[in-house]
């Protein structure tokens, strides 16, 4: 009897040592404009890519999103590691998407766009955020830069089995709840280090009930619960998104692949380290308040007050972050004023936020800075297709290009100085979206209602 | 890469849990070159006002350990980004361990690549060896890798458990690909038998192997 994870895992292993190490083969790597060093280290060896083919290539993290002109780049080493990403993939025969090619995008989201990505596989990439692509059934995990270095010269990775942990979502959510409330609400509860050495299988109606799209918000995140890799179980969703995918299997291979695909979900009985369960039912809009992903709230609640805090650690910990985010004890967060919206960063960047945004921001005005940042070029196209843009342009939204933009702010999408951003990306991390930034994680709903009225606001409320 | 057998040095205590890679290294400082060195970005925003003087309250800017050698922190110690840039800001400030109660897997994972070793120990032996520290600054550990032990100031002995194949190759300083080139056989034999049972992996239209 054996979980999804170890089916795929015992699949693509070479060799395991006595000490339990294993060499894992690496069926996908994914590289993007920060997988410079590595590529340095593998010709300071003067080493080859063992397997050129197994490789895809996206520039994404310091791109302009004002323009995909390389030369729009304003940052010198950005606009040199873009380069660097283009002569790199030349050299070696890398299938690259550069900035003039509408395939571009956020690697995590171009992967499953162009079916790259496929269930029952290792992927790769030189980025936390890999856990996405655990959306469509494989197991897909962020390295540094050490590691992609080792993949690019053996296609392995040297791993420790990780335990295992199932979340299982029973219910079903409610109007106006989405992926992004049902992964901060698990984040909430186990903590940034509650799934730390694990790889998390999301279980249960809830998830099953999910889309592709919304699956990679949920496994996007599985890293801020300190998990390895977070991962749905393949079936009819996953083989009807991957269908007819440029890179996906085609003839008797997509039957074949099918016929492997169904053999993958965890065997009833299979064991897992670590079981959570949440009702979906109970749950509510969700936004975080403090300065790490683990600090969420329901948009019904209030900033927690440190006075209430029993013990003295958490009790600093929390005026700390208080003091961070510029917020009063107990104040409701309806009340909370906001100063910028984002919207973009893999986790809520796909074709089906953009449509959830829409939907919210036609109803509006925006009151505040806020942009928008397709997850692709593709998704771009396509938004612009069913004429969305449009609408975010009507409400006063800037649009603009794909990329990585103010979730990691690389390219210069910056959140000013004690500025409040209203954030569809993954991490509120002190500094993260600039110094000090304050930021809050919300849906893409949640972010359009509160670039419409310029505080958090119930996006049910709008509905 | 650098050995890792005993090391004794002045520990810093960092009593903050959450430590992510973004604190240890901003993202503005992930293109430079690893030739020049990453020492001057550690804790960057924490260490340095934006005219790059030092905000004194940081404890790395404080006289007893302006030269430590390891930290001991809190919990998830390296949480976040997996950039490797993290653990090059710590190794080349000559900081070579960090004591936390957990950390975030990639990080853990990045520091062996480059001798940097990160010890797990219960929460409260770490809280108690960051009093220690508060109680007689500049106070110095051990680490012994060979052991799999921590020499705490007050003389106490603390064990710590660590995966054999890391602990070897820090034992021995080896470089990793290096190491696994020598399977290179294994792989090969792995890869014609991987093409025939998954035969849509290196068919068209995906790229098929040049």
């Amino acid at each position: 009897m054996k979980t999804c994870f170890e089916k795929i895992w015992d699949d693509h292993t070479v060799l395991v040592r006595e000490d339990g190490q294993t060499l894992l083969y690496i069926a996908t790597h994914l590289a993007h404009d920060g997988s410079s060093h590595a590529f340095n280290f593998l010709a300071n060896k003067n080493l080859p890519v063992r397997r050129p083919d197994l490789t895809f290539a996206t520039p994404d993290h310091g791109v302009s999103t004002l323009s995909h002109k390389l030369e729009d780049i304003p940052d010198l080493e950005q606009r040199q590691v873009v380069q660097t990403l283009t002569r790199n993939t030349g050299k070696f025969g890398i299938t690259h998407f550069g900035l003039d090619d509408d395939r571009q995008g956020i690697a995590h989201v171009v992967g499953p766009e162009q079916g790259i990505t496929l269930p029952g596989t290792t992927l790769v990439c030189g980025d936390s955020h890999t856990s996405t692509h655990g959306a469509l059934g494989c197991i897909a995990f962020g390295v540094g830069a050490s590691d992609i270095y080792h993949v690019l010269a053996t296609q392995t990775t040297w791993q420790r089995k990780p335990k295992q942990m199932r979340v299982t979502v029973n219910g079903t959510i409610g109007k106006g709840v989405t992926a992004k409330d049902i992964i901060l609400a698990i984040i909430g509860k186990v903590g940034t280090n509650g799934a730390t050495g694990h790889v998390i299988e999301y279980a249960g109606p809830a998830i099953r009930a999910l889309s592709i799209e919304e699956r990679a918000t949920v496994c996007n995140m599985s890293i801020e619960a300190g998990a390895r890799a977070g991962m749905v179980a393949p079936d009819e969703t996953t083989f009807a998104y991957v269908k007819g995918k440029p890179f996906a299997p085609t003839g008797a291979n997509w039957d074949k692949a099918i016929a492997y695909w169904k053999t993958l979900p965890s065997d009833p009985g299979a064991k897992f380290d670590l079981e959570v369960t949440l009702d979906a039912s109970e749950l509510v809009p969700m936004l975080t308040w403090g300065t790490s992903p683990e600090d969420v709230a329901p948009i019904t609640g209030r900033v927690p007050d440190p006075a209430k805090e029993s013990d003295p650690k958490r009790r600093q910990a929390i005026q700390d972050q208080l003091d961070y985010m510029g917020l009063q004890p107990g104040q409701l967060l309806t009340d909370v004023k906001v100063d910028r919206v984002f919207i973009g960063s893999c986790t809520n960047s796909r074709i089906e936020d953009l449509r959830a945004a829409a939907a919210i921001a036609r109803k509006g005005k925006v009151k505040i800075p806020s942009m928008i940042s397709p997850g692709s070029t593709l998704v771009k196209k396509q938004a612009e297709k069913e004429g969305l843009d449009k609408i975010f342009k009507d409400a006063g939204f800037e649009w603009r290009e794909s990329g990585c933009s103010m979730c990691v702010g690389m390219n210069g999408d910056l959140v000013g100085p004690k500025e409040r951003c209203a954030s569809t990306s993954n991490r509120n991390f002190r500094g993260r979206q600039g110094k000090e930034a304050r930021t809050h994680l919300v849906s893409p709903a949640m972010a359009v209602a509160a670039a419409l009225t310029g505080h958090f606001a119930d996006v049910r409320d709008f509905l | 890469m650098d050995k890792f057998t005993v090391f004794t040095a002045v520990a810093a205590p960092y009593e903050k849990p959450n430590v992510d890679t973004d604190q240890l290294l901003p993202a503005r400082f992930l293109r430079r070159p690893r030739s020049e060195g990453y020492q001057t970005f550690l804790f960057r925003d924490l260490r340095y006002n934006d005219d790059n003087s030092e905000k004194p309250d940081f404890v790395l800017n404080q006289a007893p350990y302006r030269n430590a050698g390891i930290m001991v922190a809190d919990r998830a110690f390296g949480g976040g980004s997996s950039r490797e840039q993290a653990v090059w800001a710590l190794t080349d400030s000559g900081i070579r361990s960090v004591i936390a109660s957990s950390f975030g897997d990639i990080f853990y994972n990045n520091a062996f690549k480059n001798g940097f070793l990160p010890v797990r120990l219960d929460q409260a032996v770490v809280e108690d060896l960051r009093a220690q520290l508060l109680k007689n600054p500049g106070a110095r550990i051990t680490i012994d890798l060979e052991k799999q032990t921590v020499l705490a100031p007050d003389g106490k002995t603390h064990g710590f458990d660590i995966g054999g194949f890391h602990k070897q190759s820090m034992l021995l300083g080896l470089d990793e690909v290096g190491v696994t080139l020598l399977n290179d056989p294994e792989i090969s034999t792995f890869e014609t038998a991987y093409k025939s049972r998954r035969p849509w992996m290196s068919a068209p239209p995906r790229p098929e192997r040049g």
